[in-house]
């Protein structure tokens, strides 16, 4: 089965078009790297799978059902491009997590056992196990991090979408994401990783896509898109903190789970 | 208790009990939303239902609440839509409300109760049997849906985006929590007014953010916290002549002012040790070690020293040796050992 597919797909807000004409498929189980400089587009395009930004022409279908239509829920994970998770009333990491879960419970259902196991292998699959009960705000950046990548996690979904998901993370988190990653991709689950930089998680991406002006520039294996990246990268867009000694804090991370 | 002998003082402590309960019990969605505000809009809204009451001498309760429910989902309707004149247009709506209210008010007929500043500033002591009943039925409903749908309110007012992303039913929710601000301001509306309502469901909220830990805890603590301070308020405005909104109000605001001030001090002095500490470090004359005069404690894979009363942790960084405080215990006296 095909997990994304656009076909002549034009996305953008309003009536603007910020990505146009695009032909994608993507297969059940691909891991794919979505490139391109500041602008170029490919947040949108990924945002247009998960029905934040608006369909203007063509046709965009995840998971077999157009963006938009009611669908199965709980299917599609989302780590959104934010740094903090913390909101204005404290929450412990345990209950954001567990907000990952209940798209699956439908409308009205309450979290059982099974549930509250998925969120604790989530955050253990982070690297987190021993801070469930914390405030998120009592994390340090990268952990907060961390606690939006387990979010996604706990629903066990299809299709796990992340926008940038190792800027401004120290290497440390980088190689935890990486290797989290790994483990989510070997059981099966679409990768769709809106990214600048492709070094972390060149072991677990394999294809990239490569988003220019609104349209794509390059689609193929991984190692042959860093030429073509390269060749439109803005000098601008290295306005990332240094991955190297970001942060002092050395995570822990346990790649079995925890168990 | 002499204040519980009087039939209106009964019902009057009865609505405030309820009012005290539910209004931060919404309030913390809000809060959690950033959306303080919307509780004193549909204050706005509500007394153009009580205007349209008094005219059509219906109950004003029921139509406070069939209007301030209607601008609740006009409101989210107007949000939905994304555009940037939203926020004009909620602003209108707001002055709309409480314009189109004193308006309507200024129209009945004489001998009408057209008190005005009894639906602003609130009077308690007017409140009837049926209204407790009516009071009691919102109270019941509202804590209902909380308890039903709050996990999925806290996930929409937490991160609206990614609640839309994976599919819940962000819309549904969010006029699911506009009708329960808009049921509560409706209950508060007696007992505080509408001018003072948000500040029932916002200052228990901004008080137990600052204490508690968990969204739940937050939850809980608020709901405790405002049904202290109503009770509290309403009985000493009882024996002092002052209006129960106000007094209800001001009471809360204390609370605030005080546990703000207690976790500042708290911060401060944490921060002060720190520093102190720091400057311990920094004027360290050698690094821990064998024979170094610092009592060494055997503490897991690696060895602490006592240093003034704290624990140091030694470790080599790419920079030189750094100290990790390990905790305020002290060390057990078996395991110190002296070189």
């Amino acid at each position: 089965m095909t997990a994304v597919r656009l076909r002549d797909a034009s996305i953008g807000y309003g009536d603007v078009a910020v990505v146009q004409g695009v032909d994608l498929a993507v297969a059940d189980g691909e891991a794919v790297a979505v490139l391109g400089s500041n602008g170029s587009g490919k947040t949108t395009l990924a945002r247009g799978l998960l029905g934040l930004a608006t369909v203007l022409g063509g046709e965009v279908e995840v998971l077999g059902a157009p963006v938009g239509r009611p669908r199965e829920r709980g299917r599609i994970g989302y780590v959104p491009q934010r740094h903090t998770v913390s909101g204005a009333v404290p929450a412990t990491v345990r209950e954001v997590v567990g907000v990952g879960r209940l798209a699956r419970l439908g409308p009205f259902g309450r979290p059982r056992p099974a549930d509250r196991a998925a969120v604790q292998d989530a955050v253990a699959a982070v690297g987190l196990a021993d801070r469930l009960g914390d405030p998120v705000a009592s994390l340090s950046g990268g952990q907060q991090r961390r606690v939006l990548v387990a979010r996604a996690l706990a629903a066990e979904p299809e299709l796990l979408v992340m926008d940038e998901p190792t800027a401004g993370v120290d290497a440390a988190s980088q190689d935890a994401l990486a290797t989290v990653l790994a483990g989510v991709s070997a059981t099966g689950t679409t990768l769709l990783v809106v990214t600048h930089e492709t070094a972390a998680l060149a072991g677990v991406l394999t294809r990239a896509v490569v988003v220019d002006h609104g349209r794509i520039a390059y689609d193929g294996p991984l190692a042959g898109a860093e030429s073509t990246h390269d060749g439109h990268h803005h000098p601008e867009d290295t306005g990332l903190p240094p991955a190297r000694g970001y942060r002092q804090d050395q995570p822990r991370v346990t790649t079995d789970g925890g168990r | 208790m002499e204040v519980l002998e009087y039939g209106f003082m009964q019902r009057a402590l009865l609505a405030s009990l309820m009012v005290g309960l539910v209004a931060p019990a919404v309030g913390v969605f809000l809060v959690q939303r950033r959306l303080s505000l919307l509780g004193d809009g549909l204050g706005h809204v509500a007394l153009t239902g009580v205007a349209i009451g008094v005219l059509t001498s219906t109950a004003p309760v029921g139509t406070a609440l069939v209007a301030a429910v209607l601008g609740a989902v006009v409101i989210e309707l107007v949000r939905a839509r994304g555009r940037t004149s939203g926020d004009v247009a909620l602003a209108v709506l707001f002055y709309g409300g409480i314009a189109g209210g004193v308006v309507l008010l200024s129209l009945a007929p004489r001998g009408q109760a057209t008190n005005l500043e009894a639906y602003l500033f609130g009077a308690i002591t007017t409140t009837t049997t049926a209204d407790v009943a009516v009071f009691g039925v919102i109270t019941v409903v509202v804590l209902g849906v909380v308890w039903l749908l709050g996990s999925r309110l806290y996930a929409v007012s937490d991160d609206e985006e990614y609640a839309r992303a994976v599919g819940l039913p962000v819309l549904v929710l969010n006029v699911v929590l506009a009708a329960l601000v808009a049921a509560t301001v409706v209950l508060s509306m007696r007992v505080v007014g509408l001018l003072l309502i948000s500040a029932l469901m916002i200052v228990p909220s901004a008080v137990a953010q600052q204490l508690a830990r968990s969204f739940r805890q937050t939850v809980y603590l608020a709901c405790a916290i405002g049904l202290l301070t109503s009770v509290a308020g309403t009985t000493a405005s009882y024996y002092t002549g002052t209006p129960s909104g106000g007094t209800i109000v001001l009471l809360a605001i204390a609370l605030f002012l005080l546990v703000t001030a207690a976790v500042a001090v708290r911060e401060a002095t944490a921060r002060r040790r720190h520093r102190r500490r720091a400057e311990v470090h920094a004027a360290h004359p050698h690094e821990h070690g064998d024979g170094c005069g610092h009592p060494a404690v055997p503490h897991d894979d690696h060895v602490d020293y006592d240093h003034d009363g704290h624990l140091h942790a030694p470790h080599r960084t790419g920079a030189g040796v750094h100290y990790d405080e390990h905790g305020e215990h002290a060390p057990p006296a078996e395991q110190v050992g002296r070189p």
